[in-house]
């Protein structure tokens, strides 16, 4: 039976993190790039508790939660900007957001 | 590391602590008072003034605070004035521009002051939790602010690409940052400066260290993370923009030396090829990329990534010299570069974008006062002799030089005189071309004291910098505390 490690779970976040880069670099919605984000956030998370419980150190659990904690707040303000563009330009297409190019 | 509070962090604290109270303040009376816009920027140039006496107040302090998560020293309390200075100028050049875009001034002067306030937190963390917070609380603001012209297009496109890229940015810089956790155990600078003593450098450090890099070199606008500066700067509000290149970049810069030099200065030859190889590619790509731009707001944003690269450049050299040059030469941009910004501001009439090339053709004959002015900025920018940006360029050449990086300070000579080309053209615009367009021109009186602030500091630094100079020297030593010095000094 494997047992299951922090560095099982440090794993786990990296892959998550490379999903997360990935899907910004490739999808076009802004939306789904948003989400991609939120992904990224969440590996650092999971690194972090892992990495807590393995050091039994309190400091990667604190900074979770603050992590966590800017990461709604950045939701919040992220969906209202996204949801002022969308007023205006009826698309979350991020190939369509190009009125200013080099 | 002790636990708890004490009353003594709450006083040392008083600087953000007033800040916070006059945010709230500004929201209370922009509802409350009548007349609530001279009301708020009364009280947001207050609240700036008073953060600034506490700040001045603390200066000659070294301590730490808050249970080792803040440092209460000279290279905080010497950014802290240039972030309140810059604050302070962004606000009186925005009171005739908001009232030409029609935009209430209240949530707008909240947002400033707590950008601020995010700016003062990641130039006093030692901490990489209370750095990641002040560096957040910053660009959540600049989101907001940046999109605060809700009907306009341009505006909503820019903050759409300011958030997506800078959430991603973001999540590379804690990324970077739980490596770090991972490998020694501890988030705060010190600590992990004297876990990283000694240790050779694996796999995962390189890693750690570039992602921290990225998510740096994003905040900072180098190449190659510098695609969204241009269309933000050109988007956002010119106010908005004058503070988000000169506020968030220095906060950006003193966040990255308190990094590099207090948690990181056993990685010290790896870092510096990495950020070489940066501010070599940041400055020669900016440049260039400046010289096609017909948008001024838009040549500013380019001109701003290849202060950047200048800037890189003492961070490269990573001497007591190396640091002291970025910190004279940010007090040094920031005179110039709000200056041409609220230039910018005041051309933004009613008829007027005002941020074309062309908008400023002639303005010699219609304002000679503002078309000095900018000549000046102009001339600062591009680095000519007797102003200040000139003895800015030259202690971070000299700092390059002195720590035996002579090819980088090569590029840094070739890139200004490249830059001279495009500053020099708005003043061709501004002297040569008669056509005029447009309504008057009128330099408002609040328009008039920042300009007068930005010429007086361009001028006086330029001539007699020593005052700066000896400033920076003796906030520079204080970082430096737990560096043991010999590493320092090793090029």
């Amino acid at each position: 039976m494997l047992e299951i490690t922090p560095l099982h779970y440090s794993l786990l976040s990296a892959a998550l993190f490379m999903i997360g880069v990935i899907g910004v670099l490739v999808r076009r919605n802004v939306i789904i790039i948003f989400m991609s984000i939120e992904l990224i956030l969440n590996a650092v998370n999971i690194n972090l508790v892992a990495l807590s419980d393995q050091l039994q150190d309190l400091a990667g659990q604190v900074f979770v939660v603050f992590v966590i904690a800017v990461a709604a707040a950045e939701a919040a303000v992220g969906l209202g900007i996204i949801i002022a563009f969308y007023r205006n330009k009826e698309t979350v297409n991020i190939d369509e957001i190009q009125i200013m190019r080099w | 590391m002790p636990a708890g509070f004490s009353a003594a962090d709450f006083y040392y604290l008083l600087p953000e602590i007033l800040l916070t109270a006059g945010a709230l303040l500004v929201l209370v009376v922009d509802v409350l008072l009548p007349r609530r816009e001279s009301a708020v920027f009364g009280v947001t140039l207050g609240t700036l003034a008073a953060s600034g006496v506490a700040v001045l107040a603390f200066a000659g302090l070294d301590t730490t605070i808050s249970a080792g998560l803040l440092a209460v020293d000279g290279f905080a309390a010497f950014f802290k004035v240039l972030f309140l200075l810059s604050a302070g100028i962004t606000v009186l050049m925005s009171v005739p521009y908001l009232q030409v875009e029609g935009v209430r001034a209240g949530e707008y002067c909240f947002l400033i002051l707590c950008a601020t306030l995010g700016m003062m937190f990641m130039a006093s963390g030692i901490d990489l939790i209370t750095l990641f917070i002040g560096l957040e609380t910053m660009a959540i603001s600049f989101y907001i602010l940046t999109g605060f012209l809700k009907p306009s297009r341009r505006s909503n496109e820019a903050a759409v690409k300011y958030f997506l890229l800078g959430a991603f940015s973001l999540g590379l810089l804690l990324y970077g940052m739980s490596l770090f956790y991972g490998v020694t155990g501890t988030t705060s600078l010190a600590g992990i400066a004297e876990a990283l003593a000694g240790t050779e450098r694996t796999l995962l450090l390189s890693l750690a260290l570039i992602l921290l890099g990225a998510g740096m070199g994003f905040k900072i606008a180098a190449v190659p993370f510098h695609m969204w500066a241009p269309d933000v700067y050109e988007g956002a509000p010119t106010p908005v923009t004058a503070f988000l290149s000169v506020g968030s970049k220095a906060a950006s810069f003193a966040m990255l030396l308190r990094i590099l030099l207090e948690g990181l200065p056993g990685l010290m030859a790896d870092w510096q090829v990495f950020f070489w190889a940066l501010a070599a590619v940041t400055m020669t790509v900016g440049n260039i990329a400046a010289i096609t731009q017909s948008n001024i707001k838009r040549m500013l944003a380019y001109s701003s990534i290849a202060h950047a690269g200048y800037l890189l450049i003492g961070v490269v050299a990573a001497s007591d010299r190396g640091v002291t040059s970025i910190m004279v030469y940010l007090w040094v941009y920031l005179f110039m570069q709000l200056g041409a910004f609220a230039i910018l501001s005041m051309l933004r009439r009613k008829d007027v974008v005002g941020d074309e090339l062309k908008d400023l053709s002639g303005l010699y004959f219609r304002q000679p006062a503002a078309a000095i002015a900018m000549l000046i900025f102009m001339l600062s920018l591009g680095g000519i002799p007797p102003t200040a940006g000139f003895m800015g360029k030259f202690w971070l050449f000299s700092a390059a030089i002195e720590s035996g990086f002579i090819w980088l300070a090569v590029i840094g000579v070739v890139n200004s005189a490249i830059s001279l080309y495009y500053y020099i053209r708005v003043v061709v615009f501004m002297w040569l071309k008669e056509e005029t367009l447009g309504s008057a021109i009128t330099i408002r009186p609040a328009i008039a004291v920042a300009l007068v602030i930005a010429v007086a500091g361009s001028l006086l630094f330029g001539v007699y910098p020593q005052v700066l100079f000896d400033q920076a020297q003796s906030a520079s030593e204080m970082l430096g505390a737990s560096v043991p010095a010999a590493v320092l000094l090793q090029p």
